[in-house]
C-alpha cells in the first residue's frame, strides 16, 4: 500500500492513521467482547476479579448459565421470543416481498410516496410506535396477547424486507418473466421458477433483519406485552433496571453468539451471491 | 364500433381483435398498474392497520379533550354563554351541582378532577370533595358551592373550566412547548419552575448532534480505510463493524454499563494504572456523558456503512491524478476526495441524527437524570403520570421533526438507495 518513494512524513501519517483506525475499531468491538469473559465470573461482580486476570480456573464458573437454565422465566421468555420472532418474520417476509415485487414494476403509480409510507415503521421513533400501538391494540383486545406482539413486530420488520428485496430487484430483467409467460408458464409458476430464485438472497437477508428486529425489540414489547408474553429483551430490561446480576451478562453472551451466527449466514449468502454473479 | 373509430382516426393501427392498438395498449397498461398496486396492497393495508392508524389515533389524543365536555355537559353548555367577566350566574352553579351529582353517580368525577388538575395543580381534591357534598346542596347553589370551597367564588377556575369544556384543545401542545393559557385566555410562558420541555427538546437536539458529529469523526477514517484496503482485508475488518450492528441494543447498553460504572472495567483499569485515585473514580455513567458514549457506539455502524458505500465508488485514480499534478496529499484530499464523499456524509449524518432523536432505551438505562431525552419523557407520561394528552403532544412534535428529516433524507439519498448491511 505504502509506495516506496514515501517520505518520512507520509510514513508517519500512514502508520498513525492505521493506529487511529485500529483504536476506533477497538471501540466498536471491545464493548461487545468484554461481556463474554465476565459472564463466566465466579463472583457476582461486573468487573474482572484478580483470579480472572491470573487465569485461575477457580475464578471462572458456569453458575450464571446454570441460573438461566434453572430459571423458568428466562426459559419462558426465550420461548416467547422465538415464537413471536418466527411468526413476525414469516408475515413480514411474505407481505414485504409481495410489496417489493409491486414496487419494482415500472408501472407502479405513486412509487416514491408509497415506498416512503411503507418504510416509515423503521423511521418513526419506537416510543411513538409503541404508544400508538398500546392504545389501539388495547382497544381491539390485542394488547397483552401473542397475536398482538406478532402483528406489531411484523409491522416493524416489513421495511427491512421491502428494502432488501427491492434492492435485489433493481436490475432484474422483467423480460425474463415475459419469456416465462411466453413459454406457457402461469404467473404463479413463473414466480416460483424464475423470480423467486433470483430474489432469494434479498428475501433471506430481509427476513434475517426482520427476525433480529423482532428478537431484539424492547420498546414496543414494554407497552404491549404482559407478564405472559415477556420476551428476552423485555426480561433483560427488567433485569437491568431492577437487580443487575451477571445472569444478564450470560444472556448477553448468548445473544452475541446468535448475532455472530446470523452475521456468518449473511456473509456466506453474500459470498455465494457474488460468486454466482461472477460466473454469470 | 371499430368502424366508427376507424372513421374518426383513419390511420389507427388495429390489434388482432379489431380494437385500435392504442386503446389496447392503454388497457394493458392499466391492468399492469392494477397488478402492481394489487401486489403492494396487502402490505399497505397491513402497515396502515397495525401501524399508521394507531399512531394517528394516538396523535389525535393530543388535541382531543372529551372528559369535561362529556361528563359535565350542562355546565359546559351554560358556560358557553358566559362572557368570562367576574364569576358566572347562579344558573352555571346550579348546572355544576347537577353535573357533579351525575358524574359522581357515574364514577367519572375522578377523571374530571384529574383533567382539571393537569391545568390547575391542586384542584383535584377540592373538586372531588365538592362533588361529594353536591348531593345535599340546596339552592342558591352559588352560595352553597362557595361555602363548600371558596375557590368556586374565583374567576380562574371558571375560565379554566370553560376552556376545558371545548371538545378540542391546544393546551397539550402549548404545555409541550412550556406555554399555557393565563386566566384571560392569553397564551403566556409557563411559570419558570414548571418550564421543562423546551430544555428537554434542546437537550435532545444537542445530544443527537453530538452523537452525529462523533459518529462522523470516528466513522469517516474507518470507512476510508475499509474502502481503500484490498477486499481480502476489508471484508475481515467489515465484520468488526457489522457485528455491533447485529448485536442486540440491550446487550450493547449492558456492555457500556459494565464498562462505565464506578466499579466498572474502565475505572478499575484507571485505578490500577494509578491514573485516578481509588476515591475519585470517574462518573461516566448516569449522566449525559454515558448517554453520548453509548449512543455513539450503537449508532456508529449506521454512519460507517453509508460512507463506505459512497467511498467505494470513488475511483482511486482521481487522488493519484491530483497528486501527480502537484497537489500535496492534504490539498488533494480536501479538494478532490472529500467533496465526493459529501453524499455519504449527508446520508450517514441524517440517518444517525434521525435515529438518535428518538432514542429511548439507552438514555433510560445509562442517562441518569441529566441524560434523559424527549422519548423518556413521553414514556414517563405514558406509563407513570398517565397524562396521555401531553405524551401525545410531545410525540406529535417529535414525529413532525423526524418526518421533516426523513423527507430530507429521501430527497438527498432517495428511498431506493437505502442500503442495509
Amino acid at each position: 500500500m505504502l509506495p516506496s518513494y514515501a517520505g518520512p512524513l507520509e510514513t508517519t501519517w500512514y502508520y498513525s492513521f492505521r493506529v487511529i483506525c485500529a483504536l476506533i475499531l477497538l471501540f466498536l468491538i471491545a464493548p461487545i467482547l468484554v461481556v463474554i469473559p465476565l459472564s463466566f465470573n465466579a463472583e457476582p461482580y461486573f468487573s474482572f476479579t484478580e483470579g480472572m486476570l491470573t487465569l485461575n480456573p477457580d475464578a471462572f464458573s458456569m453458575r450464571w448459565y446454570e441460573d438461566i437454565i434453572n430459571n423458568k422465566q428466562w426459559i419462558h421468555s426465550a420461548k416467547n421470543s422465538v415464537i413471536i420472532a418466527f411468526f413476525a418474520t414469516i408475515m413480514a417476509t411474505t407481505l414485504g416481498t409481495l410489496a417489493a415485487l409491486g414496487l419494482s414494476r415500472p408501472e407502479m403509480p405513486y412509487r416514491g410516496a408509497i415506498m416512503g409510507l411503507l418504510i416509515s415503521p423503521m423511521i418513526v421513533p419506537l416510543i411513538i410506535s409503541g404508544a400508538g400501538m398500546y392504545f389501539f391494540y388495547s382497544h381491539v383486545g390485542l394488547a397483552q396477547t401473542m397475536i398482538g406482539m406478532v402483528l406489531a413486530h411484523a409491522a416493524l420488520g416489513t421495511p427491512f424486507v421491502v428494502i432488501t428485496v427491492t434492492a435485489t430487484l433493481t436490475g432484474f430483467d422483467q423480460s425474463l418473466i415475459r419469456a416465462a409467460n411466453n413459454l406457457g408458464a402461469t404467473p404463479t409458476y413463473a414466480f416460483f421458477k424464475v423470480t423467486m430464485p433470483l430474489i432469494m438472497p434479498g428475501m433471506i437477508s430481509g427476513s434475517l433483519f426482520a427476525f433480529i428486529t423482532s428478537f431484539d425489540e424492547v420498546v414496543v414489547a414494554l407497552f404491549l406485552s404482559g407478564f405472559e408474553q415477556r420476551t428476552i429483551p423485555r426480561q433483560m430490561w427488567a433485569g437491568i433496571r431492577e437487580q443487575i446480576s451477571p445472569t444478564i451478562l450470560a444472556v448477553a453472551t448468548i445473544l452475541v453468539m446468535i448475532s455472530i451466527a446470523l452475521l456468518a449466514t449473511l456473509e456466506l449468502l453474500r459470498r455465494r451471491n457474488e460468486r454466482l454473479r461472477g460466473i454469470v | 364500433m371499430s368502424e366508427q373509430v376507424m372513421a374518426a382516426t383513419p390511420h389507427a393501427v388495429l390489434a388482432a381483435d379489431g380494437t385500435p392498438l392504442k386503446q389496447r395498449l392503454q388497457k394493458t397498461l392499466r391492468r399492469r398498474k392494477l397488478i402492481a398496486a394489487g401486489l403492494v396492497l396487502p402490505l399497505g393495508v397491513f402497515v396502515f392497520v397495525t401501524f399508521l392508524f394507531p399512531i394517528f389515533l394516538m396523535l389525535f389524543r393530543s388535541v382531543d379533550n372529551p372528559i369535561i365536555h362529556e361528563n359535565m355537559p350542562q355546565t359546559v353548555a351554560i358556560l358557553e354563554q358566559w362572557d368570562g367577566k367576574g364569576v358566572p350566574e347562579e344558573a352555571a352553579y346550579a348546572a355544576l351541582v347537577r353535573d357533579m351529582v351525575e358524574a359522581r353517580k357515574n364514577k367519572t368525577i375522578g377523571r374530571v378532577a384529574t383533567r382539571m388538575n393537569f391545568e390547575m395543580s391542586g384542584v383535584r381534591s377540592l373538586i372531588t370533595s365538592s362533588a361529594r357534598k353536591a348531593k345535599k346542596m340546596q339552592p342558591p347553589f352559588k352560595d352553597a358551592l362557595i361555602k363548600a370551597n371558596p375557590i368556586w367564588g374565583e374567576r380562574d377556575i371558571w375560565v379554566t373550566f370553560k376552556r376545558l369544556g371545548n371538545e378540542y384543545t391546544a393546551t397539550q401542545y402549548l404545555a409541550a412547548v412550556d406555554m399555557r393559557y393565563d386566566s384571560d385566555n392569553n397564551i403566556v410562558q409557563q411559570d419558570e419552575d414548571r418550564q421543562i420541555y423546551v430544555t428537554i427538546f434542546g437537550r435532545t437536539l444537542w445530544i443527537s448532534l453530538a452523537v452525529t458529529l462523533l459518529c462522523l469523526v470516528l466513522g469517516y477514517p474507518v470507512a476510508y480505510l475499509l474502502a481503500t484496503l484490498p477486499a481480502k482485508y476489508s471484508n475481515l475488518l467489515m465484520i468488526m463493524v457489522l457485528l455491533p450492528f447485529w448485536t442486540s441494543l440491550l446487550v450493547r447498553t449492558t456492555s457500556w454499563i459494565v464498562l462505565l460504572q464506578t466499579n466498572g472495567v474502565i475505572n478499575e483499569l484507571l485505578v490500577w494504572l494509578h491514573v485516578v485515585a481509588d476515591e475519585d473514580r470517574l462518573q461516566m455513567m448516569y449522566n449525559q456523558t454515558g448517554t453520548v458514549i453509548a449512543m455513539t457506539h450503537i449508532l456508529l455502524p449506521f454512519m460507517i456503512l453509508p460512507l463506505f458505500s459512497v467511498m467505494k465508488t470513488i475511483p482511486p485514480s482521481y487522488m493519484r491524478a491530483a497528486l501527480s499534478l502537484g497537489a500535496n496529499p492534504v490539498r488533494a484530499f480536501v479538494k478532490v476526495y472529500a467533496p465526493q464523499t459529501v453524499p455519504g456524509i449527508g446520508a450517514g449524518s441524517l440517518l444517525v441524527f434521525i435515529l438518535s432523536v428518538g432514542y429511548y432505551i439507552t438514555p433510560a438505562l445509562v442517562g441518569g437524570r441529566t441524560g434523559q431525552m424527549i422519548s423518556n419523557f413521553i414514556a414517563f407520561h405514558m406509563q407513570k403520570s398517565l397524562n396521555w394528552g401531553l405524551a401525545a403532544a410531545l410525540g406529535g412534535l417529535l414525529l413532525v421533526g423526524v418526518m421533516v428529516l426523513y423527507w430530507a433524507y429521501t430527497k438527498i439519498v432517495g428511498v431506493d438507495n437505502m442500503k442495509l448491511g
